[in-house]
């Protein structure tokens, strides 16, 4: 895909869009449809027009798939680890009342956190199987 | 009311049209791209039922998503189906017209389309959720609140899945036959 000009110049354009469309919904889900799932599908999928276009190993370099594993975990860990607070603070595992002082800013910190931590999960776990199911091909080509 | 139904009309036959074309092609790129298309079209039929929820994540992942894992598998296997003997397509239509039947027969028993006195109109849980989240969680999106809140659980369970089903793929796929991982370093 390298040599199509108009492509690489409007997915450059378009990139930066989707990835703030894609936080967007990640951190106003409390507002709009959308939160976590749907977000973390529009940030893979923007990751994963990025690797089309300018290539896999362009896009390897910007986001280490190592770094993806990593990050697949912290997001199950944030959010099993806001229940965990909740408990410690006092409350039942996952009762966000009891993350804040007062019990509705306390749903409304929970919401954010789980949110946020279903959001990084499911965009590292789809551009994770984007980058073996695209890697294999070519490891076969060459060999 | 009627451009509504125009739409739904349209986007239904349309959705028929390309579930047809993806049963006749027997060279799998158009295919993938058909079922990307079927995707995008069945996001659209979620907007005007307002899940835009539903609607996001089908043409993100459906449309986007699956459309490029699908060819990325044809870059492994081969992208042309095989083609089957008579007797066997027999079969196939038969089990199909079967199924088909069957699913008419069950949506027979379904509550009219925009019916108000469904249980989930009816049901006195849902005065619980979309009345009293105003005083409990105070967030205008009661789909987040119980998702995320009421349901803190069942989605919990849910991003473990995933995670899972990551590592699972990852397992399979993602470590070559040395046993270094296949995805850390561009030969």
């Amino acid at each position: 895909m390298r040599e199509h000009t108009v492509l690489r110049v409007v997915v450059k354009l378009l990139i930066a869009p989707i990835l703030i469309f894609a936080l967007y919904v990640q951190f106003h889900g409390d507002y709009s449809p959308g939160g976590g799932f749907q977000a973390g599908v529009i940030f893979a999928a923007a990751i994963i027009l990025y690797a089309l276009i300018f290539g896999l190993a362009e896009a390897r370099r910007a986001v280490p798939p190592g770094v993806l594993r990593v990050i697949g975990a912290l997001g199950v860990l944030l959010y099993a680890g806001t229940g965990v607070y909740a408990m410690l603070s006092g409350g039942n595992f996952l009762d966000y009342d009891y993350l804040a002082h007062d019990a509705v800013h306390g749903q409304h910190y929970g919401l954010l956190l789980v949110e946020f931590g279903v959001g990084l999960t499911v965009s590292s776990v789809i551009t994770s199987v984007f980058y073996v199911f695209a890697g294999r091909g070519r490891r076969r080509e060459q060999s | 009311m009627t451009v509504d139904i125009a739409l739904n009309v349209l986007l239904l036959s349309f959705l028929a049209i390309t579930g047809l074309a993806i049963a006749r092609v027997r060279n799998l790129f158009p295919v993938a791209m058909l079922t990307g298309l079927y995707s995008l079209l069945s996001a659209s039929l979620f907007q005007l039922l307002d899940a835009v929820d539903v609607a996001l994540t089908e043409a993100a992942v459906g449309a986007g998503v699956m459309t490029v894992l699908f060819l990325a598998t044809f870059g492994l296997t081969r992208a042309r189906e095989k083609s089957v003997p008579r007797s066997r397509t027999a079969i196939g239509l038969v089990v199909t017209g079967l199924t088909g039947a069957a699913l008419f027969y069950a949506s027979l028993d379904m509550p009219h389309f925009g019916a108000a006195d469904t249980p989930v109109q009816e049901h006195p849980l849902r005065e619980r959720y979309l009345e009293t989240v105003r005083e409990e969680i105070d967030v205008p999106n009661a789909v987040t609140a119980v998702l995320a809140s009421y349901r803190g659980y069942d989605t919990l369970g849910e991003v473990t899945v995933v995670l899972t089903a990551g590592v699972g793929v990852l397992m399979l796929l993602g470590v070559s036959r040395r046993g270094r991982h296949d995805d850390d370093k561009e030969p």
